[in-house]
């Protein structure tokens, strides 16, 4: 069952620029208990789809496209619709979590205050249960309940923030970044927390981050985003073991692991967004560019392995045009770009 | 890494360092005459840095390895032991003197973002090592020489840098700038304090493999400090796990990565990230988190969290609360209540002592809590704080669980691998099984 | 480097847009009108601040209306009154831009070695500071005239002096947190790492980085000044009347003629005191407004979509 489904969204930024082309016309579906991971470099446009699906845009965003959460069209909702969407429908994660925790207010009175501003029907002894509940769920001892955001570690805080946003029963979760602040072993512990969920409340999850590892890990599903457009999308055991786009594939392979014996590259940095290159925004740094990859823009289709991917490498041989598949000459891309 | 270095001799060496920063303590405590304690960020830290070699630190946070990087270059104030550079004492040099040390060691930071002035563009930043040492006056020399170390840096056309401001660059440009107005003065010694981490993914192995080059040219000698296991295996030569201050392993990486003996590596090597959807999320690692660095706790930092703890481990009353907690967070409202009704304010077991003193409500008889105490065991007889527990009594008005002593875990050796723990130390072993034989009362 | 910290300083004063602009622009204005006057009194005044009579020695009318040869009117002691006003101009810029400049010499220094060593100088400093801050201001601007005046006379210096010692405080206070938080930064780490010693640090790193407050704050401490130093010569402790036209010390020869219905001598004066005061003050508002990053509001040029291109293949797009 659909909860989430995007077709061709667009946001874009005016600045003094020009218009930045954060996300530009991407497509894709979270179903009910499942965990998406939307994967991608920093600049690629990942945090700005996060917040397209809470209507937390800046001043100056235009949004155009459908983006559907249970049947209503996002990219025509009001400020005020969204209020009642965010919190007890879509809930968000943020990466530092002392951003949502009130100092000077206990724990217990960021409970009450989540649960009161949108079930108001609660009476205190059920607002009580239910936190107690959220916290337990995510090892936070009942016998810290009424105290203070300080007196918690930074992983802690992070499981209360989730707790927070649990208690309200969303029926999608967006994290953004979650465990980038974290240790490796507070990782892993947060980690568990979001694959559980699924077990327990069938609340689909949308991962955002940078970090592939952890999407390996934890994401029945992965989108990996370049300049604005999700290049490749699928299962994560074959995306991540069978990649369809040379970003994903260029990308897995520079990542340092446990077992990295020799280093790679992608040479080159991403492009500016306010100006991403013509057709495959990929085909200046790609390093099996044809033809027709600077001349068309990409089709999506459907690889062989089962993923959605956007590359002329795997056609539709329809749309090439003759010569369009010899390899392209590119200039040695100047060092003065490289990142 | 895999050129084998070539090692010419100690460059560094450090003995028992400790860097304790003082708290300021309230009002009250100054007036009663309390010691307001103290961050100990590093507690006793040892080990000899060779010419040539790239030693890890890999801690997480807490575990001090920024707060020893910054020691080192005297960045931050030793508060005890010794810092030996090149043969000399420089714990306590007059800041005159470390000025010009400094031409020999430099240091690499984390953010890039931050690490470069404003203000100033990459000419004079990159070239103001040079004249900070009076190495050059004329313009035309350091422009020459900054351009040249930008290239190397790669960053190039060099000209086209030189008048850019920190603003203008990505971080990994950054990055590179920061590097090269480190190696300006070809120094000896650098130290890099997570140099890659905020970097994106594709953009770290650039980094590395140009920190890499600069070694070999430069001759360089790294102290790597990071939390990311990964790209230490594949940069060190040895590697020190650094946890709560103290150095818990050291070794050279492929024993430790083929072989970790401390309980603490185990755990950081199966909790690495890998792009392997096989893998999935590591379960069974250590629980809680790193501890307040002002009361770490007793015996061994890591008894609280580790899987293969023990009798002698240094079991402590804070570590009962841990566990009365842990357990109410995972049940019931009703049997939770029923349960802390028994039990009275946890925040008497807040204290270093290895007897426990776990009070009754009022009104509730201490046999109560006995009782309560036992059944916990029976429910799960794993718990490792059971393996500690020399005997659990009844007291006035409540439970005393008296624990085993606590040793502090030595210093040791086990197959030219360094590590401090009780589990390779027999005499520590021995006497467990001697508590062991007792058995709880 | 001067050249940085202008065109950052000018960079956004240019990409200024609504409001903030505009209030930047009218102070701006006023400011320039008044230094104009200042500069230019001689030419543009049609008497000497003093002139009593015309150059056959025909005497002034005594307190006249406004009229032809006297614009603004006259007052009690036969002068011009606009003649007055504009070479009040000249009067309170010099004293005002030497008061300025007074209280930045001293309070720059003493707030970036405060700041950055912080320890017992910076407490003992502190202390100073804070109290000069407490006291009232008028009344310690008139005791040190009042001390000054015996050595200095009571001319333009002793004014200007016994404004800065009113404004150092603040210049200490603003300059000595900034350089505080900036002293945190890594790159000032990064700085003492390579081996500079703490005046180079200073200057080349904390320095171009906290100045970016100092003009804002030199534009409203301006204002406030013309302020004081009006009030100083309306008490009489200000700038000999011989010397130089002060506004302050005409409107306090004009409080005795409101009651007989002559308007012209107050009110001109202080409409020029409340008009450079207000120019100066949009003038700094409006360079906080722009300059300071968090208010700063940047230009957004509008967004518009191009038509849709699903990429999606033929068949299934417009299902």
């Amino acid at each position: 069952m659909s909860v989430l489904s995007a077709r061709d969204l667009r946001v874009w930024y005016g600045t003094s620029r020009g218009p930045v082309r954060a996300v530009d016309g991407i497509s894709l579906e979270i179903n009910a208990g499942e965990t998406l991971g939307l994967v991608g470099e920093s600049g690629c446009g990942k945090s700005t789809l996060g917040r397209s699906i809470l209507g937390l845009l800046p001043r100056g965003a235009v949004i155009d496209g459908e983006l559907l959460y249970d049947g209503q069209n996002l990219t025509e909702l009001s400020q005020r619709d969204f209020r009642r969407l965010r919190g007890p429908e879509i809930g968000l994660i943020f990466q530092e979590p002392m951003t949502r925790l009130n100092p000077l207010m206990r724990i217990s009175d960021h409970f009450k205050e989540t649960l009161e501003a949108h079930e108001s029907s609660l009476t205190d002894e059920e607002i009580r249960r239910r936190s107690l509940d959220a916290l337990g769920g995510m090892g936070i001892p009942p016998t810290r309940f009424r105290q203070y955001p300080h007196e918690f570690s930074g992983g802690m805080r992070q499981r209360i923030m989730i707790a927070l946003t649990l208690v309200l029963r969303p029926k999608l979760l967006i994290a953004d970044e979650p465990t980038t602040a974290l240790d490796v072993l507070v990782e892993a512990q947060i980690l568990q927390i979001l694959g559980d969920l699924k077990k327990n409340a069938d609340t689909a999850l949308l991962l955002i981050t940078h970090n592939l590892g952890i999407v390996a890990e934890s994401c029945e599903r992965v989108a990996v985003m370049y300049a604005g457009q999700i290049v490749e999308e699928g299962a994560a055991r074959t995306v991540f073991s069978e990649p369809a786009h040379p970003y994903t594939s260029e990308l897995l392979r520079s990542i340092i692991s446990s077992k990295t014996t020799e280093l790679h590259y992608i040479p080159g940095a991403p492009p500016d967004l306010a100006d991403p290159p013509k057709a495959c925004r990929f085909h200046p740094r790609c390093p099996y560019a044809m033809q027709v990859c600077a001349a068309k823009d990409p089709i999506e289709v459907r690889a062989e392995t089962g993923q959605r991917v956007l590359c002329w490498l795997h056609g539709p041989e329809e749309e090439i045009p003759p010569g369009g598949k010899a390899p392209l000459e590119r200039e040695a891309i100047a060092v003065a770009e490289e990142a | 890494m895999q050129k084998k270095p070539e090692l010419n001799g100690t460059l560094l060496e450090v003995k028992d360092l400790k860097v304790h920063f003082p708290l300021r303590g309230s009002f009250v405590e100054r007036l009663v005459g309390r010691e307001p304690g103290s961050v100990k960020a590093v507690d006793g830290v040892s080990f000899q840095l060779q010419r040539g070699e790239v030693l890890g630190l890999v801690g997480e946070s807490g575990s001090g390895k920024t707060t020893l990087g910054r020691a080192l270059l005297r960045l931050a104030e030793p508060t005890e032991g010794a810092i030996v550079y090149d043969g000399r004492d420089i714990t306590r040099v007059e800041e005159r003197e470390m000025r010009s040390l400094r031409r020999k060691m430099q240091i690499v930071f984390q953010d890039p973002h931050a690490s470069l002035n404003p203000a100033m563009d990459l000419e004079t930043a990159v070239g103001h090592p040079l004249s900070i040492h009076g190495v050059t006056k004329d313009k035309v020399d350091m422009r020459r020489r900054v351009s040249e170390m930008l290239e190397r840096v790669g960053l190039a056309p060099a000209d086209r840098f030189l008048t850019k401001y920190p603003g203008d660059l990505s971080g990994g440009q950054k990055q590179r700038a920061v590097l090269a107005r480190a190696i300006m003065l070809n120094p000896d010694l650098l130290v890099a304090d997570e140099p890659v981490s905020m970097l994106d993914m594709s953009v770290r192995a650039k980094i590395l493999e140009l920190m890499i080059g600069l070694k070999d040219e430069f001759d360089l000698t790294y102290l790597y400090i990071t939390h990311d296991l990964a790209t230490a295996r594949f940069f060190c030569d040895r590697i020190a796990i650094m946890y709560l201050g103290r150095i818990v392993e050291l070794g050279q990486t492929e024993e430790i990565f083929a072989n970790p003996r401390h309980p603490y590596t185990a755990s950081l090597l199966r909790a690495i990230p890998e792009p392997d959807p096989a893998k999935g999320i590591p379960r069974d690692l250590p629980r809680g988190e790193v501890p307040d660095a002002v009361t770490p706790p007793h015996g061994c930092n890591f008894h609280p969290r580790c899987p293969r703890a023990f009798e002698v481990c240094g079991w402590e009353a804070r570590d009962v609360r841990d566990l009365l907690e842990e357990r109410w967070a995972g049940m019931a409202e009703q049997e939770f209540t029923r349960e802390q009704a028994l039990i009275g304010d946890l925040d008497a077991l807040d204290e270093v002592s290895e007897i426990a003193r776990v009070p009754s409500t009022e009104g509730v008889r201490s046999r109560h809590v006995v009782e309560l105490l036992e059944r916990i065991r029976r429910e799960q007889p794993d718990t490792r704080l059971w393996k500690g527990a020399r005997s659990i009594e009844e007291g006035g008005k409540e439970a005393l669980i008296q624990f085993h002593e606590g040793l502090e875990p030595r210093h040791l050796v086990v197959d030219s691998v360094e590590v401090e723990c009780h589990l390779y130390d027999d005499e520590a072993r021995g006497r467990a099984e001697e508590h062991a034989r007792e058995g709880l009362k | 480097m001067a050249r940085p910290s202008l065109t950052r300083l000018f960079g956004p004063i240019r990409e200024a847009r609504g409001v903030p602009k505009w209030v930047v622009i009218a102070g701006i204005a006023i400011t320039i009108a008044f230094v104009v006057f200042a500069l230019f009194a001689p030419w543009i005044a049609p008497y000497d601040f003093d002139t009593y009579r015309t150059a056959d020695g025909v005497r002034f009318p005594k307190q006249g209306h406004p009229s032809g040869d006297h614009l603004f009117g006259t007052n009690v002691q036969s002068t011009d009154v606009l003649s007055r006003v504009i070479y009040g101009a000249r009067t309170a810029l010099e004293v005002v831009i030497l008061a300025v400049i007074f209280s930045l010499v001293v309070g720059l220094p003493l707030g970036l070695i405060s700041g950055y060593f912080g320890g017992k100088l910076d407490r003992v400093l502190l202390l100073v500071m804070d109290s000069l801050f407490a006291f009232p201001y008028l009344l310690l601007a008139i005791v040190v005239a009042f001390l000054l005046s015996d050595r200095l006379g009571r001319g333009v210096m002793t004014a200007a002096v016994s404004i800065s010692v009113v404004y150092v405080p603040q210049y200490y206070r603003v300059v000595r947190n900034h350089v505080i938080s900036v002293r945190e930064e890594t790159y000032v780490e990064a700085a003492r790492a390579l081996g500079a010693r703490p005046r180079t640090v200073i200057s080349r790193y904390i320095l171009q980085n906290v100045i970016q407050n100092v003009p804002v704050i030199a534009t409203l401490n301006a204002a406030d000044a013309i302020l004081t130093l009006a009030a100083l010569g309306f008490l009489g402790y200000g700038i000999q009347p011989t010397d130089a036209a002060e506004w302050g010390y005409d409107l306090q020869r004009a409080i005795s003629d409101a009651g007989a219905g002559i308007w012209w001598t107050g009110l001109f004066p202080g409409f020029a005191i409340v008009t450079l005061v207000t120019g100066l003050t949009l003038l700094g508002e409006g360079l906080n407004d722009v300059l300071n990053p968090v208010l700063r509001r940047r230009p957004i040029q509008a967004v518009i979509l191009p038509e849709r291109q699903s990429r999606l293949p033929a068949d299934e797009a417009g299902v």
